[in-house]
């Protein structure tokens, strides 16, 4: 180790590697068989569960988790893989307190509901260790699908019309498959390269053909696909990111946050990882909160998640900034990012403390500097090239119904449709939804 | 505070807690360290003639499992001792010097012939013991051979083995029954007949726990095969409880002491035996499940629930729920009550519609927001939904007063006592007075 926590500036090795290790394992160690029947067993098997109603995948989870009370864990896992194939991660990612842990009566009754996410990975984690692919291809229907983005939404979408029968090509811009799965999420919720391993998985079914480094409106058109395929689905998610609009935001050690996320996540050695010794987050999202602790979690000294409203309004949940506060991150909530300030490199950020207005927010007049080497932005992502010819709404991609655009034999879904909250699970969904359709519309 | 000590038969104990005749009262090694731990005295493992018996070599029990490896019932196939007999007699009567204000009583099965019997029974008398406890009761092995179960499950031999033992011995003799029968009543009468000065009850349930679906032999399984064996534990209490009963109110047993047996595991539990006529319990999966230390829960339990209650002595709780069993037909269907479920307690889980509605009475309404709600003109009390509902007093039976309309039937409810007997559907109904 050559660096330590309070070495200035931004610089790599701030932690050993023993503990660089420890801090990137899982962050939430799978249920070994015996506290998974415990866990299972707190399950009340409600009518018209509650729970399923706030699954975007709508998963029968009193089903799963009866199964798994009753031994059966690969059963639990079908039963989840049948309404969510990227169960495994969703197990992993999804934002459980706010959707089905969150309506558990469990949680109403008592404030601790049954484990959920935590059973639903020990499900699927079991059908995964096992050899094989759980899910048999029907006949070939001879049709094909070009798919776009090979994120949650891409990947639910082929392997669903994979199993349908039809013929899937699918393309993503970047370099590995998994789009926001293998870029987007904090190394310690997919510990051990499981988004990797589970994309292999996926792939098993068969009829699905992966391209990566392919970009639409670069490497071909919309009108290309169209004319060679049966239908399209897209599935690009969101390209650009929002900027801060204030002097400075461009001075060396300021940054995008999912480029350092997706960054983390590709290195191979995490030591070599350069980080800031002060860091300070500007957003209240989930991309937010993750380069905010991820940046604890490489040693950085001291880092800072700014948001501009009240922590009411932050889109991150309460168990995630209460997971960033445990992590050491100091969350400032009610100020705005006025000025990066620097001579070349970051040296401060300003702020401006806000309050509600009549016309909506307003700075108080106040503000204040946090010294920093290193920022990063994460105020939200936009769609960045739109191929022609799509309606848009709110600024991504109209859809209808499970994904129809306003273009013929094109469906779309995932983030860079409007509609719906920007989760993983919901992605998966739209996928999966859009897939049905298509099949149905492919009239075989 | 309540004074524990027990007088069965004149045996006399610090407390009513008994470990029952098996594997913990096997020695002298256990024994010492159940009357360490507190244990008011123990009925000594099965004895039997040599040459000993010998037990299989493989697993002995079986079980039944709760979610968190809770020991909701064992099951067993282990026999009577193992052991030569004249260590059994000698350990015992170094006991009962040791020990002599410990309750030794001790289990005896040999063949069934008198001469067996008139041949042990001075052996055991030398030793002091405080009494004997004759195994009518073993569903599994010794049966095969004639004894335990074998026996228990012919009122006739129960009540010509209790003579042989009373007319040979001047120990006290307590009959240890079998619930492998239609009616428990024939087997204590037999032993009342007999001469008994006391029933235990309930050994073990006939049982085969599981089933090892790979080798597909029923476990425990001995180089795949299983027998049939002894269940007991928490799941048998409620069995053993309703024998204990049915002795208890029976006119022709009436007054004949028990000895209550068959998942006492809490304070509560023996208390509840007590209460239906039992005049001490005896233990034994419990402490082969949690170790001998729970006689402390017991009898600090069962001391602060008689102090609470204004009990005394075990004697003033002995039998006190006894006259309020009764017959069927003896219940008073003028008693009318309605399920009430309190919106505050409710979790909105929907079990109670959903018991109701698929297996019951389509009593329970429910709407968009999960709000559950009793419909009294459906609504036959029969409470199931107090029994599936998770939280516990969220839904509970609330009697109609006299004169209230009962939705359901139309009538008005009545505050006299009317039963099946006078029931006008009872064609054997007798004329009201």
């Amino acid at each position: 180790m050559t660096n330590s926590s309070t070495t200035p500036g931004i610089v790599p090795a701030r932690l050993d590697q023993a503990t660089l290790r420890c801090h990137f394992s899982d962050h939430e160690p799978p249920l070994d068989p015996h506290e998974a029947r415990v866990a299972a067993d707190r399950c009340y098997f409600c009518l018209d569960a509650p729970c399923i109603a706030a699954c975007p995948t709508e998963i029968d989870i009193p089903l799963f988790i009866r199964q798994i009370q009753a031994g059966q864990p690969e059963g639990a896992a079908r039963t989840i893989l049948d309404q969510n194939i990227l169960g495994g991660m969703c197990a992993r990612v999804c934002p459980t307190e706010t959707l089905c842990e969150g309506a558990c009566v469990r949680e109403f009754a008592e404030k601790k509901p049954v484990e959920i996410g935590r059973l639903q990975r020990y499900a699927t984690d079991s059908m995964m260790a096992r050899d094989g692919h759980p899910y048999a291809r029907a006949a070939s229907t001879g049709k094909r699908v070009a798919i776009v983005g090979a994120g949650p939404a891409g990947l639910a979408c082929a392997h669903r019309l994979a199993m349908h029968g039809h013929d899937v090509v699918l393309m993503d811009a970047r370099d590995r498959i998994g789009g926001l799965n293998e870029y987007g999420i904090a190394a310690y919720k997919t510990a051990g390269d499981f988004a990797q391993a589970e994309v292999e998985w996926l792939l098993g079914i068969g009829g699905i053909e992966a391209h990566t480094g392919v970009r639409l409106g670069t490497d071909l058109t919309l009108d290309d696909l169209r004319r060679d395929y049966d239908a399209v689905f897209l599935g690009m998610g969101l390209a650009g990111v929002n900027a801060l609009g204030i002097e400075g935001e461009t001075r060396d050690g300021a940054r995008d946050a999912v480029d350092f996320i997706a960054e983390l996540r590709q290195a191979d050695d995490l030591s070599q990882l350069p980080i800031g010794r002060r860091v300070v987050v500007i957003g209240g999202g989930m991309t937010a909160v993750d380069a905010a602790v991820q940046s604890k979690l490489l040693g950085a000294e001291d880092v800072a998640l700014v948001y501009r409203r009240g922590r009411d309004r932050m889109s991150a949940s309460d168990h995630e900034l209460d997971h960033a506060a445990t992590a050491g991150v100091r969350i400032i909530t009610d100020a705005q990012p006025v000025a990066v300030h620097g001579n070349g490199a970051v040296r401060e950020v300003e702020f401006a403390y806000t309050r509600d207005g009549a016309s909506g927010l307003e700075t108080t007049g106040e503000t204040f500097r946090l010294p920093a080497d290193q920022v990063f932005k994460a105020i939200g992502q936009t769609m960045g090239d739109m191929p022609e010819g799509l309606g848009l709404e709110k600024g991504k991609i109209a859809v209808t119904g499970p994904g129809r655009t306003r273009l013929d034999r094109i469906w779309a879904g995932g983030d860079c449709t409007a509609g719906g909250e920007d989760l993983t699970v919901t992605a998966i969904a739209e996928g999966r939804d859009a897939a049905e359709d298509i099949h149905a519309a492919l009239g075989v | 505070m309540a004074n524990l000590t027990n007088d069965f038969l004149g045996i006399k104990s610090p407390n009513p807690f008994w470990l029952a005749s098996a594997p913990p009262t096997d020695k002298e090694y256990n024994v010492t360290r159940a009357f360490k731990a507190g244990w008011g005295g123990v009925v000594w493992k099965t004895l039997g003639f040599d040459p000993h018996i010998v037990n299989v070599n493989g697993p002995r029990y079986g079980v039944v499992h709760g979610a968190d490896r809770q020991v909701l019932g064992l099951n067993n196939i282990e026999l009577i001792t193992d052991r030569p007999l004249d260590v059994n007699l000698r350990e015992i009567k170094q006991f009962k010097r040791d020990w002599p204000d410990r309750a030794m009583v001790v289990s005896l099965m040999v063949p069934c012939d008198e001469a067996s019997w008139k041949a042990i029974l001075p052996m055991v008398e030398d030793t002091g013991a405080d009494g004997i406890e004759l195994n009518f009761g073993c569903p599994h092995g010794m049966s095969e051979r004639g004894m335990g179960a074998a026996v228990g499950q012919v009122p006739e031999y129960v009540e010509m083995v209790t003579r042989w033992c009373k007319q040979n011995t001047r120990m006290p003799v307590i009959v240890k029954l079998t619930p492998n029968i239609s009616d428990i009543r024939h087997s204590a009468r037999a032993a009342h007949k007999g001469g008994a000065d006391a029933v235990s009850l309930i050994n073990t349930v006939n049982s085969i726990t599981s089933v090892d679906l790979d080798l597909m032999a029923p476990e425990p399984t001995i180089d795949g095969k299983g027998t049939h064996g002894g269940y007991c534990g928490p799941a048998v209490k409620p069995i053993a409880l309703n024998m204990v009963a049915e002795i208890a109110r029976d006119p022709e047993t009436a007054g004949l002491p028990i000895s209550g047996i068959g998942g006492i595991s809490t304070w509560r539990d023996a208390a509840e035996f007590l209460a239906l006529g039992a005049g001490n319990v005896q233990v034994c999966t419990a402490a082969m499940t949690y170790g001998f230390g729970i006689i402390k829960e017991l009898t600090a339990g069962l001391s602060l629930w008689m102090d609470e209650k204004g009990y005394r002595s075990i004697d003033e709780v002995t039998g006190r729920a006894v006259p309020n069993v009764t017959d069927w037909q003896h219940l008073n269907l003028n008693y009318v009550t309605k399920a009430r479920i309190d919106q505050d307690a409710c979790i909105k889980c929907g079990r109670c519609f959903a018991a109701c509605e698929d297996t019951s009475h389509q009593a329970i309404s429910m709407t968009e927001d999960r709000v559950f709600e009793v419909i009294d003109a459906e609504c036959v009390a029969c409470n199931l939904c107090v029994n599936v509902c998770p939280v516990e007093n969220c839904i509970t039976m609330e009697r109609l007063p006299a004169g209230a309309v009962d939705p359901r039937t139309g009538l008005t409810v009545r505050d006299d006592d009317a039963n099946w007997t006078t029931h006008p559907n009872n064609p054997m109904a007798q004329a009201a007075e």
